[in-house]
């Protein structure tokens, strides 16, 4: 057991702390309201005392404890208050959990993004649960007048066992939030853990399956006025003017009016990406008056003029796919070189090569872009759905002139993030309408407003070359990777470290249509990219897909190439020799064709074997095994929802999605287009297995998505004969 | 604007709208009836699911003068007290991750089973089908159908 200074977040658990509460909590626990039939329903009493910023303390003994992140449905909500009861040591029946507002003095990180949340907030969530029980702990030491060593708890209860005293954390709440925030605290051993590793409901759950109000989309306020906006329909084109004589007059509209989302000379931060910034906004009483003025509206569009640095053509899918093409067939920047590639490949015995490319891909959120503002002269107040809260409540205090503090934004749960609600533009567009009609305003994207925005996933392109001796030795490997606007390339990963002579290169092409993140950025390409490839090699080299890769992670566990390797070889083999066992791969099964895939990124390992089976002349997928090291799991069968929610969501985009585009103008607008995975699609079975071990968390959220990829591209090649080069795989079936 | 008095969950409800409105904005905007989500507005993604008459319908594209008498039901007006067995196999499985669908999802399989006490794998895909779920929880979603088919 250690003992860890209580730095982080240090201000977290002093600040608040010697502020004592009172009053009625609304916080209430949907599950035990939903279920009165077995569970009395938990209320917080009337007098709670803040103990810290996480964490709210009732006399009744019922905590609150504040989830910093934003919800997107990787079930944050409930998993980081599960880490604060943990070290708080409290019955998780007698938690209430509440979503915290944006607070940087009391929160760090309170990010949705790259799988972080876990991986770094443990630390301080512990801390925040830890000191707690330590002033409790303390607290009742006082009142009894013995050592505070000698105070035990156990479920919300203090012990002194010598006395055979003991006492509710609620009757101690009031004089714990009075003691000293402790220098240093104990830390449970992991073996001590009662609640963290065991399953629980998503605290959501009864709320969700009974439609409250939750979701951005759902908040309102009294005098609150709808507003959509009009934005260009093609990336290349900006507003020259609009008539809105017709629109103006419709029954229950507003206003309409144009509006810049940005100041000119305003430096744009990373979550400020948006292709349109010139827009029309209508304003109404309801969202169907809305919708018909919008559609009334006659705008023109014109031509963006190019500035250096900024294209202004309109493309196509057709012209970016061959200006890939040509850039890929350049050298790139190299990024990383070990040995001597070259004089590797001239040597070698048999030279495999191969280019794949995946497309634009919209986020596609089922819960479309939307953000409530209420702006008055010396505030602002925003609520919605936002993966980076602390980084666009900037944008929004300096495009409206405020100071900081007088911007409060407040999280709803998010109805999907994927990295699209990482680039806040709506809730600036949002708090720009409100302000100018002088009332509080809710602004809905349409679907086809949300799917032809950009934020696009880039397209990608990657070539790959590898060189085996006689021998069936890989000796020589070269991956060369890019895309508009960004390169897939992680230069540093597997394969790199397990080969003698290694090349990375990368390349760039400037686009106008916006790029952003989307779930596991980089590796949501170039993991099926380089999982296919390998297997090419391996069936090359005569060899056992799977053994293959655990021969090479084996070279780079005992004889590294190079001294960057970003991943620990130990670990990467491990989910394969998991995932190996689980899925009894060697075994042959009759009419099953069984593909494998591995990949590391966001800290986590995930590897899959994909069976398929042909039926009625049509690749069926029909189980899915998963084995993923993540550290500890928090939640397991949460944990277990998200790895089969980020497989379904890797054979979906990989099998059928793509956003193409024609002079600008994005072709699908909509799902009867845009082509998203669907019930009968899914695998008939998925099985997801972790491996255990007691090394700190790491994220759960996008580790999953990307491997599948590659097991999937790999099972197709061993069902129909053919490999699968180019994403969505649908189109060369 | 014209008047309509809709049965809605068992109450008659009466809203002074447009006669195009579609269903989901009356629910949402004018009754505050926000369980039915919005999703894409042209009856392809299932957000938007109620019942009339105890049929699985799209509210997104049923204009609110098409209605009439048929009986209106809504998530909220599913069971009285989140005990439909539907919502309880949806909690057991704890099929939800963000839980934007799950509403329009809980309503048509409440539908399918009242049709189909005992669907097969291949009568949940295709009453399912027009729901989709962008989080990827179908195979719990299947799951929890057979469960409450049980119940």
């Amino acid at each position: 057991m250690a003992y860890v200074k209580t730095t982080i977040n240090r201000r977290s658990f002093i600040r608040s702390s010697v502020l004592a509460g009172g009053g009625l909590m609304l916080g209430f626990n949907w599950l035990a309201a939903c279920t009165s039939n077995t569970t009395k329903v938990l209320k917080m009493s009337e007098d709670w005392y803040r103990i810290n910023a996480y964490l709210k303390l009732g006399v009744n003994g019922i905590a609150t404890i504040m989830s910093p992140n934003p919800e997107i449905g990787q079930n944050v909500k409930t998993s980081m208050p599960m880490i604060v009861a943990e070290e708080l040591d409290i019955n998780w029946d007698n938690v209430l959990v509440e979503q915290a507002r944006l607070n940087t003095d009391l929160f760090t990180r309170q990010l949705a993004g790259g799988s972080q949340s876990i991986r770094q907030g443990w630390n301080g969530l512990r801390l925040a649960g830890a000191t707690a029980r330590r002033m409790l702990m303390e607290a009742v030491a006082q009142k009894w007048e013995v050592p505070v060593d000698e105070i035990t708890t156990d479920l919300g209860v203090l012990y002194h066992n010598k006395s055979g005293k003991k006492a509710g954390y609620g009757e101690m709440a009031s004089a714990a939030a009075k003691i000293k925030v402790p220098d240093k605290v104990q830390l449970k051993d992991v073996k001590d853990f009662k609640i963290i590793g065991t399953s629980r409901k998503n605290v959501d759950g009864p709320a969700i399956v009974t439609g409250k109000p939750l979701f951005g989309l759902d908040h309102k306020k009294d005098g609150m006025f709808i507003a959509m906006i009009v934005h260009p329909p093609a990336f290349g084109l900006k507003l020259k003017s609009v008539d809105d004589s017709a629109a103006r007059s419709m029954p229950g509209i507003k206003d309409i009016f144009t509006f810049h989302t940005y100041n000119e000379g305003y430096q744009k931060q990373w979550s400020d990406t948006s292709a349109f910034t010139d827009l029309v906004a209508i304003v109404g009483n309801s969202t169907w008056e809305v919708i018909n003025a919008k559609d009334a509206l006659q705008p023109e569009w014109e031509p963006i003029k190019g500035t250096p640095g900024t294209p202004s053509r309109r493309e196509s899918t057709d012209s970016y796919m061959s200006m890939m093409k040509t850039m890929s067939a350049k050298q790139g920047n190299v990024r990383r070189k070990d040995g001597n590639p070259e004089a590797a490949f001239k040597k070698a015995a048999k030279i495999i090569e191969r280019n794949y490319t995946a497309p634009f891909l919209a986020h596609n959120t089922l819960e479309p872009m939307n953000f409530f503002a209420d702006v008055t002269d010396d505030k602002a107040e925003l609520i919605g759905p936002i993966q980076s809260p602390e980084f666009m409540e900037k944008t929004v205090a300096a495009r409206l002139g405020l100071p900081l503090e007088k911007v409060d934004v407040q999280m709803t749960r998010a109805g999907g993030g994927f990295g699209r609600r990482l680039y806040g533009h709506f809730m600036v567009e949002a708090a720009i309408i409100s302000r100018r009609i002088k009332a509080p305003v809710k602004l809905i994207y349409k679907r086809e407003d949300d799917m032809t925005f950009g934020n696009y996933r880039p397209a990608y392109h990657a070539y790959y070359r590898a060189g085996l001796d006689s021998d069936n030795n890989l000796i020589a490997f070269q991956v060369r990777a890019g895309g508009m606007a960004e390169s897939p390339l992680e230069a540093n990963r597997f394969p790199a470290g397990a080969v003698d002579n290694y090349l990375a290169e990368d390349w760039v092409i400037d686009t106008n249509v916006t790029t952003a993140a989307f779930r596991a950025p980089s590796s949501n390409f170039i993991a099926s990219a380089e999982q296919s490839f390998l297997d090419e090699v391996a069936e090359a080299a005569g060899k056992d897909p799977l053994e293959f890769r655990l021969e090479l992670l084996n070279r780079a566990k005992t004889n590294p190439v190079g001294t960057h390797n970003d991943y620990e070889a130990s670990r990467y083999a491990g989910v394969l020799e998991l995932v190996k066992e689980k899925s009894g791969w060697g075994k042959e099964q009759p009419g099953i064709n069984r593909g494998v895939a591995a990949y590391f990124c966001h800290n986590s390992y995930a590897a899959n074997v994909l069976d398929i089976a042909i039926e009625n002349d049509k690749p069926v997928v029909k189980k899915v095994y998963g084995a993923i090291d993540c550290g500890i799991v928090i939640n397991p069968d949460a944990a277990v929802n998200m790895a089969e929610g980020g497989i379904v969501d890797g054979l979906g985009h990989s099998m059928y999605s793509e956003l193409t585009i024609t002079d600008g103008e994005p072709d699908q607008n909509n799902f009867d287009m845009y082509r998203l995975i669907r019930q009968s699609e899914a695998p008939e079975s998925i099985e997801i297995h972790f491996v255990k071990n007691e090394i700190d968390p790491t994220g759960m959220g996008e580790p999953p998505f990307p491997p599948v990829m590659g097991a999937l591209a790999n099972a197709l090649y061993r069902a129909t004969g053919k490999r699968y080069y180019h994403q969505p795989f649908s189109t060369d079936l | 604007m014209a008047t309509f008095n809709l049965n809605i969950n068992g109450k008659v409800r009466e809203v002074d709208v447009d006669p195009s409105t579609p269903v989901l904005w009356v629910l949402r905007d004018h009754l505050g009836l926000v369980g039915t989500k919005y999703g894409c507005g042209i009856g392809q993604c299932g957000a938007c699911t109620i019942h009339l008459d105890g049929k699985a319908v799209r509210s997104c594209i049923t204009d609110v003068s098409e209605v009439g008498n048929q009986a209106i039901t809504t998530i909220e007006g599913l069971s009285e007290n989140a005990d439909h067995p539907v919502q309880k196999a949806w909690l057991e499985h704890d099929v939800p991750q963000c839980g934007y669908c799950q509403s329009g999802q809980i309503m048509t399989a409440a539908a399918l089973l009242k049709s189909n006490p005992n669907p097969k794998d291949e009568d949940i895909d295709t009453a399912m089908e027009g729901n989709i779920c962008r989080c990827g929880t179908y195979t719990r979603i299947k799951k929890a159908i057979k469960t409450a088919a049980r119940s």
